[in-house]
């Protein structure tokens, strides 16, 4: 396999690093009686890109979206033990507000989901709903999360047109705009590029790159040359359970587990 | 040899089918041919369309008739062709004089021409020269009724209520026999204001209600017993028979709450009707905007009522509207929900003519159009005085039920067009 590896990470790699702003601690997950993830133990380190993989059902985007809560939306599913702690705090306490987790902790999902709004006004939503109206702020905002999604040059003439008009690609680094304008520290994605073509992918890839720079990212990918490409570290998850996870480089060219190094070339998944 | 054996086979087989059922010999392996089971598609075919074209053809004619007979009371031939008399003014009694002689004559023509049929009915088949002459002596009857019956036309006189008191001559009733009629007088204004005041406060009521409901059922609800039971309740609110909503609205508002037969019960009893349509369809509506625009808009941080505002109702509201507003149009035409909450028979007094206070307008029973054709088709008798009457409220209800519906599609579009998706 032929693995250009664009990280730099320290390999430092104790249970709980002070530069971990995730920590997840014996983590059992469930969808009403069937378990989800069985006792997961993960910290993710700060302004890093860490990608989880496996085989599909293996658990992790139900671990992603345990990052935003997403899954409180489901209505049988439940955290049954452990703690997951962002910035030192549990997520998962009764005092915490969801709404201001989620603007701390930003997604972008599998289906690139613009709203049926113009350009403008996607990227406008997030401080829109907090009650901000200034329009040169709002203005501000706008250009500065479409630059930080690499997006501007491409739509700066049509931004009072609808999202939907975009290309497949366009939209999901919209999607990722969007997420940037609350302002977040953490970025969740889930399978961003799985519906977009090399070329869009290679976009998208490239934007994760120039945002680690400021912010954490998570990934979740199918795709296990895209996860050596973006990320410092991988996670991989096989059946609910994390069975590895290390600096990409590692899990990759050597990793500890036989199930990891099975999936990572390619015998199974 | 085997091929030879195929083409042999090939060509026998259908040869002996066509023996057996038709006389022509098929030219060629794909010719057509005749079977029991071709007939029966065809006849099926057949059946099908008559009936379909039937529907067709039944729904036309009824409108057809309506429209034509009730042209007469809305249009008219002079200048502004449009008789605003009608559409405007209040009902009235009409005040018919025709002329005593003429009306004498008529009558004594027709009696005769009763006697001639009787007497050619009672006639032998043999006695076809005493047939002929009766026939003849028929039909000259009929063309002098026909006669008669112009000038009839052309001298009597025709007074509605005002008229007839502004009148300083009274017509004498020695040359003028005289009638009245309840009703067919003067126009049907109050009960198309009453039925625009009835559709348009119930609409506003039944969508904030349904929708509001709709807004739970499908965001906020959890499945189990109570939504089961709440869904059953609605879907047995739409099976009520709509006498026992006006039973009901009559009991529990105009009695009970003590509205007495007013716009506001008439209201709330047309709204609850028209709920079950709403509360469905509007669900539906909100069911069908994909989860992304959810999840999305509370990934961003939105709170549940915000995501709601902005990312699944302003995309549901063509739906909603839509169904909503013929789901109104529908309950609209209802006569059996007013009948004892909100309609009058009659009333002199415009809705906000005479108010004492702002919230007695309320509080007032009003005039409607399906109340008024029930009066109208079932309290006075049909004839040529009556007919305009009973048939112009009947177009001009069905024009704006109608409306009604063909507004909601043209909001529909404007709305989509906002929101598409």
């Amino acid at each position: 396999m032929n693995v250009n590896f664009q990280t730099d990470s320290k390999k430092s790699d104790t249970p709980s690093t002070p530069k971990a702003v995730i920590q997840a601690r014996d983590l059992d997950f469930s969808y009403g009686d069937s378990q989800a993830l069985f006792n997961i133990n993960m910290d993710i380190h700060k302004k890093e890109v860490t990608a989880f993989i496996g085989p599909s059902g293996c658990g992790k985007s139900t671990f992603l979206r345990c990052f935003n809560r997403m899954n409180d939306l489901i209505e049988i599913a439940k955290i049954k033990s452990g703690t997951i702690k962002i910035s030192d705090v549990d997520i998962y306490d009764k005092n915490v507000d969801v709404i201001e987790l989620r603007k701390h902790v930003g997604m972008v999902f599998q289906k690139s989901n613009p709203f049926p709004k113009s350009i403008y006004e996607n990227i406008a939503y997030g401080m829109r709903i907090q009650g901000i109206k200034n329009k040169k702020e709002l203005d501000e905002t706008v250009e500065t999360c479409l630059k930080g999604a690499a997006l501007w040059d491409e739509v700066k003439d049509r931004l009072n047109q609808s999202a939907l008009g975009l290309s497949g690609g366009q939209q999901q680094r919209l999607c990722i705009a969007r997420a940037l304008a609350v302002k977040p520290k953490i970025i969740l994605m889930d399978e961003p590029c799985s519906a977009l073509d090399p070329v869009a992918t290679a976009k998208v890839e490239e934007l994760i790159h120039k945002l680690k720079k400021q912010y954490t990212i998570v990934v979740v990918t199918h795709n296990m040359q895209q996860a050596a490409r973006v990320s410092d570290r991988t996670a991989f998850f096989y059946l609910g359970r994390l069975v590895e996870y290390g600096p990409t480089e590692q899990i990759f060219m050597n990793p500890e587990n036989p199930k990891t190094e099975a999936y990572v070339s390619g015998r199974f998944g | 040899m085997g091929r030879k054996e195929i083409q042999q086979n090939g060509k026998l087989e259908p040869f002996n089918l066509m023996q057996k059922n038709s006389h022509k010999e098929p030219t060629h392996l794909f010719s057509k041919r005749f079977s029991k089971k071709k007939v029966l598609e065809e006849s099926v075919t057949y059946l099908l369309r008559t009936l379909t074209y039937l529907v067709i053809v039944l729904a036309g004619y009824l409108f057809l008739d309506i429209a034509y007979k009730g042209s007469k009371a809305i249009f008219k031939t002079e200048a502004p062709f449009i008789n605003t008399q009608f559409l405007t003014e209040k009902p009235q009694t009409l005040h018919v004089f025709e002329p005593l002689e003429i009306d004498k004559k008529l009558s004594k023509i027709r009696s005769e021409v009763l006697s001639l049929n009787i007497k050619t009915k009672s006639l032998s088949s043999a006695n076809t020269e005493q047939a002929k002459e009766y026939s003849t002596t028929i039909k000259a009857h009929n063309n002098e009724i026909k006669r008669l019956d112009i000038l009839r036309k052309k001298d009597r006189l025709t007074f509605s209520d005002t008229e007839y008191r502004a009148l300083e001559f009274t017509p004498s009733l020695d040359e003028f026999k005289y009638n009245t009629y309840a009703y067919s007088g003067g126009g049907i204004g109050p009960a198309i204001i009453g039925t625009t005041l009835l559709v348009f406060g119930s609409i506003l009521i039944a969508l904030t209600m349904g929708v509001l409901c709709a807004i739970y059922l499908s965001e906020y609800s959890k499945p189990g017993r109570s939504l089961q039971a709440i869904r059953l309740s609605i879907l047995n609110l739409s099976g009520v028979p709509s006498i026992v909503f006006g039973l009901f609205g009559f009991g529990l508002f105009v009695l009970y709450l003590d509205w007495g037969v007013s716009l506001i019960a008439g209201w709330f009893t047309l709204a609850l009707m028209a709920l079950p349509v709403i509360i469905t369809a509007s669900e539906e509506s909100m069911r069908a905007i994909p989860k992304g625009f959810r999840e999305g808009s509370l990934a961003l941080g939105a709170s549940k009522w915000t995501c709601i505002r902005t990312n699944v109702l302003p995309y549901a509201l063509p739906g909603i509207l839509t169904s909503s507003i013929m789901g109104i149009a529908r309950v609209a035409g209802e006569t059996a929900p007013i009948m004892f909450t909100a309609a009058y028979a009659l009333r002199d007094r415009l809705p906000w003519e005479g108010l004492e206070n702002t919230t007695d307008f309320f509080f007032q029973g009003v005039m409607a159009l399906p109340y008024h054709i029930y009066v109208v088709s079932s309290k006075i008798p049909q004839n040529e005085y009556t007919q305009n009457m009973q048939y112009g409220t009947a177009l001009v209800f069905l024009l704006i039920v109608g409306s009604f519906a063909l507004s909601s599609i043209i909001l529909r579009a404007k709305v989509r067009k906002k929101y598409d998706w």
